[in-house]
């Protein structure tokens, strides 16, 4: 399929995960990869190629699943957990929580398929909660990266940084975001597009929905800031400053309204400058459906942002 | 002889795996492997050991069946449908927008379904929890529980044995889909199961091990009771009832193109 994709300008980004994960262990040999049987679906068949020794299948069992990464961290190696996100972040929560967070491992999770993207299979297979779980837990870098080249920078910089971080990966076609000159620094949002009536900050699958939006937006006489929130923890405090005086913020995500990026920004807002948010996401489990179905019957379109943003410049 | 179940379990298992690849090949979505391997147990059990009635189905003295391995909605949609839970015009909504037929089942849109599963190593304990409540309420239903081999790797399932063992609960059985395959390899190349017998014999359950597409040796080991919770390994085939399909990996969630269909409906017979 990846071929088909990319010809429509638009790319897999666990190519991208696989290829800098590869680069990274020719170079280090602490670099492993953990999984619950999802060697397939984490596309590691070439990493499992070349480092045999270094991938390990712990079977359909998240919770030993993150405890190892966290006894390989305390082992001296750099272990990225690779698995569905919601089996990652759900079922083996306590162990992010105790054995990751508290206890402070340089443990790498890489949440796959996030968000909806197994849409059909439903809401035990989505993973739109992720976000509000692991937001309390501090010490762990939350990245969302957006396309390919984030990915890349994502991992690299996960590799290097000695803690615990979370990137929140998918499986969804997305095209490559065209945002000149621009530098991943996590904890820094990407500023993708410039404008004074209104803010939209998004992360991963939608930044280019939200950059489609402020486009027309702007034919339409409306200017509106786009941010990508690549990092949702730490969060960009200064360009948030920045997103206020704009006056309006909406904020998209592929996640749930409660308790992700629209929370984190809702919460921020609330205690410094307050102005108008609207937020765009899920609001709770979602009945059957494909990817375009789920994406539009919760305004994860552009059209949808466009009408978000009309409705918090109204509000101000 | 009369009465004689056999062959209407039969007849029925077939209509399950033409109707579950029929689905399959229309949504290009599912998990036809595990339907098939799963398909004569769910047969067996509801067209010729349970007590239950699709028109009452929350009739309280139901025997219950939990479909752990929730990912194998061909095999317990259609046995569902087969029993007159539902009518059969919802089967081309599997997994089309609006469906009540998700990927994964869910109890509050299809009746029969006992509860939500999709993530493995859930319905054990469910079932355990169901056990428990007719010991305290006296009532004298039984309960089945159908997990896939590959989930037994789940940690919550030795927990959930360890208390059924520990509470003697003999009106619960679970049974494993023993098709010796999981999601992208084989589960004794990736974590070994066996002895798996000889593990559930430690945890207190009268096991039997059975051919699990012979329609006559599952009904004796699913009607047989005694005085502990019972283990059933059901060596299965992963696609079974199709040439192409039988033990290849792929097939845990490939879906057919029309020729794969058509040569699949061609066996099916
Ligand atoms: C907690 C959890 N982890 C991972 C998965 C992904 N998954 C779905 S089916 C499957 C393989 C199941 O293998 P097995 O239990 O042997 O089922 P069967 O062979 O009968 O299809 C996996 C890993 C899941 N559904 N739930
Ligand atoms: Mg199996």
């Amino acid at each position: 399929m990846s071929h088909a994709v990319e010809k429509a300008g638009l790319y897999d980004c666990r190519d991208a995960w696989v290829k800098t994960l590869c680069d990274l262990a020719a170079q280090d040999p602490r670099i492993c990869a953990v999984v619950n049987d999802s060697v397939g679906s984490s596309k590691l068949g070439a990493f499992q190629k070349a480092y045999p020794e270094r991938l390990i299948n712990v079977g359909i069992a998240e919770q030993v699943m993150v405890g190892v990464g966290a006894g390989l961290a305390n082992g001296g190696q750099v272990p990225f957990v690779s698995a569905a996100s919601c089996f990652l972040t759900g079922r083996a929560l306590e162990q992010v929580k105790a054995d990751v967070s508290y206890a402070g491992f340089n443990v790498k999770l890489v949440g796959q398929s996030s968000g909806v993207a197994y849409a059909e299979l439903g809401p035990t297979h989505h993973s739109i909660e992720d976000f509000a779980w692991l937001r309390p837990l501090k010490n762990i870098t939350l990245i969302v990266p957006a396309d390919p080249w984030e990915v890349e920078q994502a991992i690299r910089w996960a590799a290097a940084h000695e803690g615990p971080v979370y990137i929140r990966l998918s499986r969804m076609p997305v095209p490559a975001l065209e945002i000149p000159g621009r530098v991943f620094t996590p904890g820094r949002a990407t500023l993708a597009r410039q404008g004074s009536d209104v803010t939209l900050i998004a992360c991963g699958t939608v930044v280019h929905l939200a950059m489609t939006a402020a486009e027309e937006l702007a034919s339409e006489g409306l200017s509106a800031r786009v941010l990508n929130m690549h990092t949702i923890n730490p969060l960009d405090e200064a360009a948030l400053h920045e997103a206020s005086k704009t006056g309006a913020i909406v904020t998209v995500e592929e996640a749930h309204l409660r308790g992700g990026l629209g929370g984190a920004v809702a919460e921020f807002t609330a205690s410094h400058k307050p102005v108008p948010v609207e937020r765009l996401g899920f609001d709770g489990f979602q009945p059957t459906g494909d990817l375009a179905h789920l994406f539009a019957r919760s305004g994860l379109t552009v059209a949808g942002i466009k009408a978000a943003a009309r409705r918090a410049v109204a509000r101000k | 002889m009369q009465n004689d179940p056999i062959p209407l379990i039969r007849a029925r298992a077939l209509w399950m795996r033409r109707t579950a690849f029929t689905m399959v090949h229309r949504a290009q979505l599912g998990h036809p492997g595990g339907d098939f391997s799963a398909t004569d147990i769910l047969a067996t059990l509801y067209f010729g050991v349970m007590r239950h009635d699709p028109a009452r189905p929350a009739w309280e003295d139901r025997d219950r069946f939990i479909m752990s391995k929730g990912h194998a909605t061909g095999a317990i949609y259609t046995a569902l449908c087969a029993a007159g839970y539902f009518p059969e015009d919802w089967l081309p909504s599997y997994m089309q927008n609006g469906s009540p037929l998700n990927g994964h089942p869910n109890r509050n849109y299809v009746p029969g379904v006992e509860t939500n599963t999709g993530p493995l190593g859930h319905g054990f304990p469910v079932a355990l929890g169901i056990a428990i409540a007719g010991q305290i309420t006296g009532r004298d239903y039984r309960t089945y529980v159908l997990t896939g081999d590959g989930e037994q790797q789940e940690g919550s399932n030795w927990e959930a044995a360890m208390v059924a063992g520990h509470r003697r609960l003999a009106n619960l059985t679970l049974i494993i889909d023993r098709n010796r395959l999981q999601q992208g390899a084989g589960t004794e190349e990736t974590s070994g199961l066996d002895p798996l017998d000889k593990k559930y014999e430690a945890f207190g359950f009268e096991v039997q091990m059975v051919d699990g597409h012979d329609v006559s040796a599952l009904l004796g080991a699913l009607t047989a009771k005694g005085d502990r919770p019972r283990c059933i390994i059901a060596n299965t085939v992963k696609g079974k009832g199709v040439s192409f399909m039988e033990n290849v990996a792929k097939w845990h969630h490939g879906v057919p193109n029309d020729a794969e269909f058509a040569q699949a409906m061609a066996e099916l017979v």
